[in-house]
């Protein structure tokens, strides 16, 4: 008796869901041909040339699919033995269902290449994804948009610049795009948060899991006015693979690619190249030729990236009007004379205080009073013990 | 015939007057020993046999029990073995009895009768003393040792029949003495190290001057070769001179340890670094029988804690309690010990596992490898350095910087004005130093003016302080200042100060 009580709900859940309202009808047959493994955007597309619609090839006999695969080889894609499997197999109405309705609860919502939402700039890559998870807001189509990448393991230099840029270019109203790993990636986010603008990271891994588990903060505060974007659905883990993968997206959704920092050889030059591939603008933040981390963004220089020293750079290329006034912080007023003969000397990377102290020739303890007084009014910051940095006004 | 001589057992690093008594009557021949004996004691029964059979005296075949009372307490260590002879000698009416009266003796033998040395000689005879004893018996080996206390005669001897010729006439013999004063003029030096011999790191410099000032307990962080165990062996160097009590105290427990090496007096303050691989027992003492760990050999001067994040973390952990109470007692099914543990912390470590970070030339640790390290070291033990300090890299230029450095009697001259102001302000206070101001002596010494005080409240809110790093800042600035002949904190030493404050999570990977 409870068993037939249940098939009846399931059933009209299903009339509910699927049958009766034709427009969502649609969107699962979208959902499930994107779903599909291994079947990339350019199979999906000529499976679609011949069917016309998700739902036909849904409903097509076994028959029907072996003159597709035909046609679609003559016309010189190759869809295998294994793909006519899989999208037989795949054929699970109840498992349809109780995807679209587990995503529905943890509020991951998805855009095809069928719909109008697409983002254009992915259409015309090579080998764009047909199915696009996202959480938060849907990718804006009129923004301006930068990508931010750079190493994981940065130095204070390329955290606070990638802070400093992320935040003066989100207040500009450029959205800024990253993939959400640790150091500069999580950076560029904090920069873009820390001035309220709008921020979305890319994922390498399932839509639901926050990779690396520490940025959880950020991944949840990202979402309130951007949002997360994955290729890949609930659950899939971040495998190596993915992350060359996931660089094709952030390159093709953005308007210029910046990065801070990356060794020689960095996968922010994986991204770079894509981007090349792709014609987008290459910004890169100039370093010392001795630091490693510099090398990479160096090298990006000498072939032809454009040398950022400042958000003007890229704002000049992106706004058509923008303040062009001096955006340095009028310090004086604020410091003394000796606190200004500190503050000349410090730059973005640490500098130990005893450098300090052989600099300037000041008197040790004469020097803590000055550097405390600055940190307190906001202007130098200490990093870690006993090292101290300009921050960037 | 019943015989009784005076003889002294270490508990803790105090010694305890014990009676042996010997009595010899008709029966089965027997030689038996009572009085809760520990196993090196009960031994002693058959060296004392031979030994004294090889010097000539026969036992006759009588019935020998030796008693060492009181007899609740155990008896330990190899001390026991000439006054246990002397006493049988003096039943078999070898020697005098009054003779014995007012007369320790201690003294461990050797099969042939010769007399060797024993630990804990320094501590025994100031007990001897203290209780009123006249004349001490006590190997040649330790005779400077014990000569060292005054008020008391010392009479050493090397073999059994030298202590019975001794004990039938104390007045053809002399007693040992030794010129004190001598002892402290000529500080034995072994290891001529002076600050001046370090170049450059002259934040950590000024860093250590403070806290041996005030007695703080101190972290260096920094890479590898830069300075960090050059400059804290250096330590003992300007720290204030040992006195006569001090010495003693310290002279104490190296006596019981055994490590006094033929010397008469500790004259030098300790320096104490044991390795990482320490264990628990080691660092804070013990044992079935207990002993003075590191932390005691330490008391009056530095243990240095090389590489910190390497040590085991539950070794680090027992410090805590010791720390608090500058001595550490050690709890037995038989009796409490309690052993003096005042020593200066000195701590060093590198920032991550490579040990570069933030350089990132040459360090790679991601992050979360960087709190991984110093996850090693638990907050509360943190918490207990007041001072911390980050070493950096020395360069080219400072390792041939013709410069004078300032060597250690100077500095040393400026920590010992610091630390008789200290003197004079805690007199009769029960502490010392301002490192063991209390919270409410904080509001009491710790006087702000407005303009400090609202510089502390300002970097208070900013830095995010907790209460506990709000009074270790006072209380480095107290010593600054203390440091500056100021009875006034100026906001200089606030500033200075905070500058030291203790690392916080933050430092390691701030968002």
């Amino acid at each position: 008796m409870k068993k037939n009580s249940k098939m009846e709900k399931h059933i009209e859940m299903r009339k509910n869901n699927t049958v009766e309202n034709s427009a969502m009808e649609e969107e699962a047959y979208r959902y499930w041909i994107g779903s599909i493994p291994n079947l990339r955007a350019n199979k999906i597309n000529a499976i679609l040339e011949y069917f016309g619609s998700p739902k036909e090839v849904y409903n097509a006999s076994i028959c029907a699919l072996e003159d597709m695969i035909k046609v679609s080889n003559m016309n010189g894609i190759a869809i295998m033995e294994g793909d006519l499997e899989a999208t037989i197999k795949g054929r699970d109405m109840d498992l349809l269902i109780k995807n679209l309705e587990y995503l529905k609860n943890h509020g991951i919502k998805f855009v095809t290449m069928l719909d109008d939402s697409y983002p254009d700039k992915l259409r015309n890559i090579y080998d764009p994804p047909f199915l696009l998870y996202y959480k938060g807001n849907p990718l804006p189509d009129k923004k301006k948009i930068i990508s931010i990448v750079g190493a994981r393991e940065c130095s204070i230099y390329g955290k606070e610049t990638a802070k400093y840029l992320a935040s003066a270019l989100a207040r500009e109203d450029i959205t800024i795009i990253s993939g959400l790993a640790r150091g500069i990636d999580s950076y560029a986010h904090m920069g873009a948060l820390s001035s309220e603008g709008i921020t979305y990271g890319i994922m390498g891994c399932g839509i639901d899991i926050c990779y690396p588990a520490e940025n959880i903060k950020l991944y949840m505060d990202i979402q309130a006015k951007g949002g997360i974007i994955s290729e890949y659905g609930p659950g899939i883990k971040p495998l190596a693979y993915h992350f060359p993968m996931r660089n094709r997206i952030i390159s093709a959704l953005s308007d210029g690619i910046l990065v801070i920092e990356a060794k020689e050889k960095s996968g922010s030059l994986i991204t770079v190249d894509m981007g090349l591939d792709q014609g987008k603008n290459i910004y890169a933040v100039p370093g010392r030729i001795t630091d490693k981390l510099s090398k990479g963004c160096n090298n990006l220089i000498k072939m032809g990236a454009k040398v950022v020293t400042s958000p003007k750079d890229i704002l000049e290329d992106f706004l058509e009007y923008f303040n062009s006034g001096d955006d340095q912080l009028k310090l004086t007023g604020i410091l003394d004379s000796s606190e200004q003969a500190i503050y000349d000397i410090l730059t973005l990377s640490p500098m130990h205080i005893e450098d300090i102290v052989s600099i300037t020739g000041f008197d040790l303890g004469e020097i803590m009073e000055y550097l405390l007084s600055m940190e307190l009014k906001d202007i130098i910051s200490q990093p870690f013990k006993n090292y101290y940095t300009r921050r960037p006004v | 015939m019943f015989s009784k001589v005076y003889s002294a057992v270490i508990h803790g690093i105090d010694g305890l007057i014990v009676s042996v008594e010997a009595d010899v009557s008709d029966g089965l021949p027997l030689f038996d020993m009572v009085g809760l004996l520990n196993s090196e004691v009960k031994e002693a029964r058959e060296r004392v046999r031979i030994a004294l059979k090889n010097s000539g005296y026969m036992l006759p075949a009588k019935r020998i029990t030796v008693n060492l009372s009181p007899a609740d307490i155990r008896k330990e260590g190899t001390a026991f073995d000439l006054p246990v002879a002397i006493a049988i000698l003096a039943a078999f009416g070898h020697i005098l009895e009054e003779n014995l009266e007012g007369t320790l003796i201690i003294g461990e033998l050797s099969l042939n009768g010769k007399i060797n040395k024993v630990n804990g000689v320094l501590p025994l005879v100031y007990a001897a003393k203290k209780q009123g004893f006249l004349r001490c018996v006590v190997p040649k080996d330790n005779a400077e040792e014990g000569a060292v206390v005054n008020g008391i005669e010392i009479y050493s001897v090397s073999t059994i029949t030298e202590a019975v010729n001794l004990l039938s006439d104390f007045t053809i013999h002399k007693p040992n003495t030794i010129d004190v004063d001598r002892l402290f003029e000529n500080p034995v030096s072994n290891e001529d190290v002076d600050f001046s011999e370090v170049a450059g790191q002259a934040a950590v410099k000024r860093a250590i001057e403070i806290a041996v000032s005030g007695m703080h307990n101190i972290l260096m962080i920094g890479p590898p070769g830069s300075g960090k165990t050059m400059l804290a062996k250096r330590i003992p160097t300007i720290m204030p001179e040992l006195t006569f009590e001090e010495s003693m105290e310290i002279s104490k427990i190296y006596s019981i340890a055994g490590l006094l090496d033929n010397r008469a007096l500790i004259t030098r303050r300790p320096f104490r670094s044991p390795h990482h691989s320490i264990t628990t027992t080691a660092l804070v003492g013990g044992g079935t029988i207990p002993k003075p760990g590191e932390i005691s050999l330490a008391h009056l001067g530095v243990l240095f804690l090389d590489e910190l994040p390497e040590f085991n973390k539950n070794t680090i952990e027992v410090l805590r309690q010791p720390l608090e109470e500058k001595a550490i007692t050690i709890s037995r099914l038989n009796a409490t010990f309690r052993y003096p543990a005042g020593f200066m912390m000195v701590a060093s470590m590198n920032p991550c596992s490579c040990g570069y970070y933030p350089d990132r030339n040459k360090c790679s640790c991601s992050l979360p490898m960087v709190k991984r390290y110093l996850g090693k070291i638990s907050k509360p033990l943190l918490d207990r350095f007041d001072i911390c300090i980050e070493a950096m890299q020395i360069d080219y230029k400072e390792l041939q910087n013709k410069k004078d450095e300032e060597n250690s009697s100077d500095i040393r001259k400026r920590i010992y004005k610091a630390r008789q102001i200290q003197l004079k302000r805690y007199e009769n206070q029960g502490i010392w130093f301002n490192s063991q101001l209390t919270p409410k002596n904080i509001r009491k010494y710790c006087k702000l003016e407005a303009k400090e005080q609202s510089l502390l409240e300002q970097a208070f809110r900013k830095m995010n302080l907790t209460a506990r790093a709000y009074h270790r800042i006072l209380k480095v600035a107290r010593t600054i200042a203390d440091l500056d002949l100021s009875e006034r904190i100026s906001t200089k030493h606030i500033s200075e100060a905070i500058c030291y404050r203790s690392i916080d999570g933050k430092y390691w990977g701030e968002m």
